[in-house]
C-alpha cells in the first residue's frame, strides 16, 4: 500500500526468484565437477567428462527417441480428442453440460498412479500387454482435458452466427468446419498441441505403470538416480536447461520486437490523431 | 445434439461423438470401474482366476485397515500434504498480489517467463537439484557452516522436511498461477476505494482482495494437494526410512508383490483422498468445478 511495503515485496520478488533458480544452478554446476558424485562442494576441477559419458549411454538415446515418439502420439490423439469434446460440451446446455464437464476434468484431478494402474489393469484385461502405446492412452485421457478446457474458452468467443450464414449461403458441413470454425480455433489448437507435448515429456507417474519393458527419458533418468548416482544425470539437466534458455530468450526476443512494433503503431497513431485535430 | 447434427451434418457429428465418447468411457470410465472392481477380488495364480476362490470380498481392504504401519503412513500422506498446501499458499498469495496488482504490465512477460522455468526443466530435475543441496556434505551445509550459522553438517534428509521442502519448490507455481488469475481480475479501484475510506492494509486484503481470489486459491489447493499426495519422484529422491509416502506402498504392492488387486485397493484409497479433497475445498470456498479448472 505504501513505498515502504513495496520496496519489502519487491525484495520478496527477488529471493523468490533466486529460491526458484538457484537449485537449478546448483544442479548445472555439478555437471562440470570433476567428482565422481553430484555436488558443487568440494569443488574438484573443471570437466566435460559426464558429458562425453552421456552421449555414449545408448540406453538413455533410446528412451529419449521413445520419450519424443510418445509426445507426438499423444499430441497427435489428444488435440481431435480434447476438441471434439470442447465442441460436444459447447452444443449442450444446463444440467448435461454441467455433469458432462465434471466428467471431463475429474482425469484432471486424478493422481497420475492411479490413472496409469487403472490403464494397466484395464487393457491387461484384454489382453493388451504394458507398453509405451499404454503409456500414450493414459496420458491422453488426462492431457486430453487440458486440450478441452482450452478450446472450450477459445469457442465462448466464437460468433455462431457466421456458421448460419455460411450453412445459409449454401456451404456443406465440411466446409463449414474447415473455413469457419476451425480457423477461429488455430490458437487454442496450436497452445493446446503445445502443452499436449510438454506434459507428455514431463510426465512420470502415468508412464512408471504402463511402460512394459520401455524406458521414457524420465523414468531412464529415475532408475538411474535409484541404481546409482553419477553426474551424468546433471549433464543431461544442464541440456535440457540449456534447451528451454535458447526458448524462453528467443521468445523474448520475439515478444520485445513485436511489443516494439505495437508501441510504434500507437505512436504513429497518436501522432495522426494529433495531426488531424490540428 | 440437434444444433450439432444441423452444424456439421451426420459424418461429422458422428465422428465428434466417437471421439467424445473414446475418451470418456474407453480412456477414463472403463478402467476406473474395472480397478474399483478389481480391487474387491482377491490376488490368485492365473490358473485360479475365474474358478471357486474369484469371489468379491474387502479383504483387500483389510489389509489396509489391519494394517497400522499402512494406516499412519496414509495418515501422515495427507497431513504432510495438508501442510504443503498450507505452505503453498501462504508463499505463493503475496507474490501473486504484488504481480497482478503491483507490477507494471511491461515486466510481467519477462517475469513469468523467468518463473516458468523451472517447469520445462521436468520434475524429476527439480527434486533431483535438492538432492544434492540438501546431502549431507552438500552446498547448503556448506553456505551455512561458512557464515558460522551452524557448526557442524545438519543431516536435512531424515523424517519429512526435506519431502516438504521438494515438494513445496516442486509445486509451488501451481499455487502462484491461479491465484494470481483470480487477483488480476479484481478491480484495482475496489483497492483504492477501501484504501481511501479507512481500511488497514489487511482488512483489504480480508475483506475485498481474498474473497475475489477464492476460486483461484480452491485450484491451486486442490492441484498442490492432488500432486504432493500422488507424487512418486519427490518422496523416492528425498525421503528416508522414516517417512515413507502412500505412493511408495502402492508401487510396492504392483511392481514388488505383483499383487495388483491389492495395489488397486490402495490407487482406490488415493483416489478417494483426493475426491474427498476436491469436495471438502468446494464446500468451504463455496466454489464450482467450473471455477476450480480454469
Amino acid at each position: 500500500m505504501t513505498r515502504k511495503s513495496d520496496w519489502a515485496f519487491r525484495a520478496y520478488l527477488v529471493i523468490f526468484l533466486l529460491y526458484m533458480l538457484l537449485p537449478l544452478v546448483v544442479m548445472g554446476g555439478a555437471a562440470f565437477n570433476d567428482s565422481r558424485f553430484p555436488s558443487v562442494y568440494p569443488w574438484q576441477g573443471f570437466t566435460l567428462n559426464w558429458f562425453v559419458e552421456l552421449w555414449n549411454d545408448p540406453r538413455l538415446l533410446a528412451s529419449f527417441r521413445n520419450t519424443l515418439l510418445v509426445a507426438l502420439a499423444v499430441m497427435a490423439l489428444a488435440v481431435p480428442i480434447g476438441t471434439a469434446a470442447a465442441i460436444v460440451v459447447n452444443s449442450l446446455g444446463g444440467w448435461a453440460r454441467s455433469s458432462l464437464y465434471s466428467l471431463m476434468v475429474a482425469p484432471i484431478l486424478t493422481p497420475g498412479a492411479v490413472i496409469g494402474i487403472s490403464t494397466l489393469l484395464f487393457w491387461n484385461k484384454l489382453s493388451v500387454p504394458a507398453g509405451l502405446h499404454l503409456s500414450v492412452l493414459g496420458q491422453v485421457s488426462y492431457i486430453a482435458a487440458f486440450v478441452m478446457l482450452l478450446v472450450l474458452a477459445r469457442l465462448q468467443s466464437f460468433d455462431r452466427s457466421l456458421e448460419e450464414a455460411a450453412l445459409d449461403l449454401g456451404a456443406s458441413h465440411a466446409t463449414v468446419l474447415r473455413r469457419i470454425l476451425l480457423p477461429h480455433l488455430y490458437p487454442a489448437l496450436g497452445a493446446g498441441a503445445a502443452i499436449a507435448f510438454f506434459q507428455s515429456i514431463e510426465n512420470f507417474n502415468v508412464t512408471l505403470f504402463t511402460r512394459g519393458p520401455y524406458d521414457t527419458m524420465t523414468v531412464y533418468v529415475f532408475s538411474k538416480v535409484r541404481s546409482g548416482i553419477t553426474p551424468t544425470i546433471n549433464a543431461l539437466a544442464v541440456i535440457l536447461i540449456g534447451v528451454t534458455l535458447v526458448g524462453a530468450i528467443f521468445y523474448e526476443i520475439h515478444r520485445r520486437k513485436k511489443q516494439a512494433e505495437e508501441d510504434a503503431a500507437a505512436r504513429i497513431a497518436a501522432l495522426a490523431e494529433a495531426a488531424e485535430a490540428v | 445434439m440437434s444444433d450439432l447434427l444441423r452444424r456439421y451434418g451426420t459424418t461429422m457429428t458422428t465422428l465428434i461423438c466417437l471421439l467424445t465418447g473414446f475418451w470418456l468411457i474407453i480412456l477414463v470410465i472403463l478402467p476406473n470401474l474395472y480397478l474399483f472392481e478389481n480391487s474387491f477380488r482377491p490376488y490368485l495364480p492365473v490358473a485360479e482366476m475365474g474358478g471357486p476362490k474369484d469371489v468379491y470380498s474387502f479383504n483387500n481392504y483389510m489389509t489396509f485397515f489391519e494394517s497400522p504401519i499402512h494406516i499412519s503412513v496414509f495418515l501422515w500422506t495427507v497431513a504432510y500434504s495438508a501442510l504443503v498446501t498450507a505452505l503453498c499458499f501462504f508463499f505463493a498469495y503475496p507474490l501473486a498480489y504484488f504481480l497482478s496488482k503491483k507490477v507494471s504490465a511491461r515486466s510481467l512477460p519477462t517475469l513469468f517467463l523467468v518463473l516458468t522455468i523451472p517447469l520445462w526443466v521436468s520434475e524429476i530435475m527439480r527434486s533431483f537439484a535438492w538432492f544434492i543441496i540438501l546431502s549431507l556434505k552438500g552446498p547448503l551445509n556448506f553456505l551455512l557452516m561458512s557464515v558460522d550459522i551452524i557448526d557442524k553438517p545438519i543431516r536435512w534428509m531424515t523424517g519429512f522436511r526435506s519431502v516438504m521442502i521438494g515438494l513445496i519448490y516442486t509445486y509451488v507455481l501451481f499455487m502462484l498461477f491461479p491465484i494470481y488469475n483470480a487477483i488480476q481480475s479484481l478491480d484495482t479501484n475496489q483497492i483504492e476505494a477501501a484504501e481511501d475510506l479507512g481500511a488497514p492494509w489487511w482488512r483489504i486484503h480480508w475483506r475485498v482482495i481474498l474473497p475475489h481470489a477464492k476460486p483461484g486459491i480452491a485450484s491451486g489447493s486442490v492441484m498442490v494437494f492432488m500432486l504432493s499426495a500422488g507424487s512418486i519422484l519427490v518422496p523416492s529422491l528425498l525421503a528416508s526410512t522414516n517417512s515413507r509416502w502412500f505412493t511408495e506402498i502402492i508401487q510396492q504392492w504392483i511392481f514388488e508383490s505383483l499383487d495388483w488387486n491389492t495395489g488397486s485397493a490402495y490407487a482406490f484409497l488415493l483416489l478417494i483422498l483426493c475426491t474427498v479433497f476436491v469436495t471438502v475445498v468446494m464446500r468451504v470456498f463455496r466454489v464450482k468445478l467450473s471455477d476450480i479448472a480454469k
